[in-house]
């Protein structure tokens, strides 16, 4: 019993892990030919049919490329800063509810690697943990343009954590719980989808991920036209590609924690009138909760190549000044309204 | 002051309306116009198996021309090199020795005659100073290369093929 359940998860680790990987790869291909498209141009088509395997001669040049450390860094933590820029990014997607439970024979599967109760908590915890990759490269890398950057990213992540911390409490006050297992469970159909009831809420969330992922507009890490590469600028061969993974990955662990949160998670509009068996109720709701993923990458990379960067005054202007007024005035309009409805819409 | 030319205009700069100080309707106009963009014919054109027209007056790379007869017409004088704002021409003249009127037109001619394409600005300039209308910028782009010296192009390269018949 023990090494059944020990083996089930350890399948679902891999399998997430490989498609957390996937996903992330071929979101550089989608990244590039998105801005080829929204630049009206065709973007990469020669490796394969329509540019499919670019993404795998990009990383095949990555590892071909030369790898240097700069004499005057800190070796130990050169390395260690690209690895747990990966290890944090990956790790977020343990709690997240990829779909319902799979039924065989008299073994139940649940699609979720580790149902733990502060589920949210442990989403924040590891999000605040990928700062440490960027600062601790940006940092071992011995250059000011890196400096500038990791300082820039920790101050950036920091102040945009509040307000989503302050997005998330609104949202929770109105799903009770704090397991993503539970909160994707109650929004079944499409009418008790949370964004639904917390739209404000969810505004101030998608910004905030914006800023967490280090997207544009608030790529200010890395702008390239201030800080030559900002934190990553010492950095070549496949450590920089772990940086850059690294960031695909947190989009896509985002994406699927704000599908879950706001867009219903792995449930899809009519999904108990359908009258279909349990199991395959469930792989249809992977499937919707996988599009609201992409969709919510799309958006990150349509965004990405319509909206200009901020400065940096603007960006902590709009970070304290405006975002976290409105989370605020978010929880209070949540407490009215769940007052307003427990007594008059009894 | 008076205006003299009468066509100033004094632009004033109105504080933003609370619309436009929320920046999401201008984010989400943004969207809207990036995203038509998707559906736009693609302006991309494939280069090596497909060229963008060039023009009539399109400066290319340079050929060495031969007379109707089949003769180079260069003859070594040099005013080209002399044109040449980027010093890109060199060329070494010799004498044309008997029995070799079938190949040059002139008794002087370039024994060697080179035009670094690294320098060169094709500006066309010594197109313009040749007496003997021996050069002309009508080739094809300069193609990418390894070498610098792969760069340098002789006699082998600039010389128009010789006529056929
Ligand atoms: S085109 Fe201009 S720069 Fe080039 S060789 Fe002729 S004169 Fe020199
Ligand atoms: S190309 Fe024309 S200008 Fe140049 S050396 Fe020959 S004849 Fe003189």
């Amino acid at each position: 019993m023990e090494l059944a359940f020990v083996i089930e998860k350890f399948a679902l680790v891999i399998v997430i892990f490989m498609i957390s990987l996937g996903v992330a790869a071929y979101s550089t291909l989608a990244e590039r030919k998105i801005a080829a498209f929204l630049q009206g141009r065709v973007g990469p088509h020669r490796a394969g049919w329509g540019g499919m395997f670019q993404p795998l001669a990009d990383g095949a040049k990555m590892f071909f490329k030369e790898e240097i450390i700069p004499t005057q860094s800190n070796q130990f933590l050169f390395i260690a800063g690209p690895s747990l820029a990966l290890l944090t990014a990956l790790i977020g997607s343990a709690v997240i509810p990829w779909g319902q439970s799979l039924t065989f024979g008299d073994t139940v599967v649940q699609l979720q690697v580790a149902d733990i109760n502060v589920g949210i908590l442990y989403i924040f915890g590891v999000v605040s943990l990928g700062v440490y990759g960027i600062m601790i490269g940006g940092w071992a890398s011995n250059n000011k343009f890196s400096l500038m950057g990791a300082i820039r990213a920790a101050s950036q992540n920091i102040s945009y954590e509040i307000a989503m911390g302050l997005s998330i409490i609104a949202l929770l006050m109105v799903t009770q719980s704090l397991s993503l297992k539970e909160i994707a469970a109650q929004q079944s159909g499409f009418i008790n989808w949370n964004v639904w009831a917390q739209p404000l809420g969810f505004l101030i969330f998608i910004i905030c991920a914006f800023a967490e992922c280090n997207r544009t507009p608030f790529d200010l890490p890395e702008s390239e036209n201030e800080l030559v590469g900002g934190y990553h600028t010492e950095y070549s061969g496949m450590k920089l590609g772990g940086f850059l993974f690294a960031e695909y990955i947190n989009m896509f662990i985002s994406s699927a924690v704000m599908a879950t949160l706001y867009f219903g998670g792995y449930n899809f509009p009519f999904m108990n009138d359908l009258g279909l068996p349990q199991n395959i109720i469930t792989l249809i709701g992977v499937l919707f909760l996988f599009a609201k993923i992409f969709f919510f990458i799309f958006f990150f990379m349509w965004v990405r190549w319509t909206v200009p960067r901020f400065r940096y005054d603007q960006l902590m202007n709009l970070g304290w000044k405006v975002l976290i007024p409105l989370g605020i005035a978010n929880i209070v309009l949540t407490g009215i309204w769940i007052i307003v409805k427990d007594t008059y819409f009894k | 002051m008076e205006s003299l030319s009468n066509r100033k205009k004094v632009i004033e700069q109105k504080p933003m309306t609370l619309a436009e100080r929320m920046y999401l309707p201008a984010i989400a106009k943004g969207l809207a116009i990036t995203f038509r963009h998707m559906f736009k014919k693609k302006e991309t054109i494939f280069y090596p198996e497909q060229e963008r027209p060039i023009s009539e007056n399109w400066r290319g790379l340079h050929s060495l021309k031969r007379d109707e007869n089949g003769k180079e017409r260069c003859t070594a004088c040099g005013l080209c090199a002399l044109a040449c704002p980027a010093e890109a021409i060199t060329m070494i003249a010799a004498e044309r020795k008997k029995g070799e009127e079938h190949l040059y037109r002139e008794e002087k001619y370039a024994a060697v005659y080179e035009v670094n394409m690294l320098r060169c600005i094709f500006c066309g300039l010594c197109e313009e100073a040749c007496p003997k209308e021996a050069i002309y910028l009508d080739g094809p782009f300069l193609e990418a290369d390894y070498l610098r010296k792969d760069f340098i192009f002789g006699k082998d390269k600039l010389v128009e093929a010789p006529l056929k018949s």
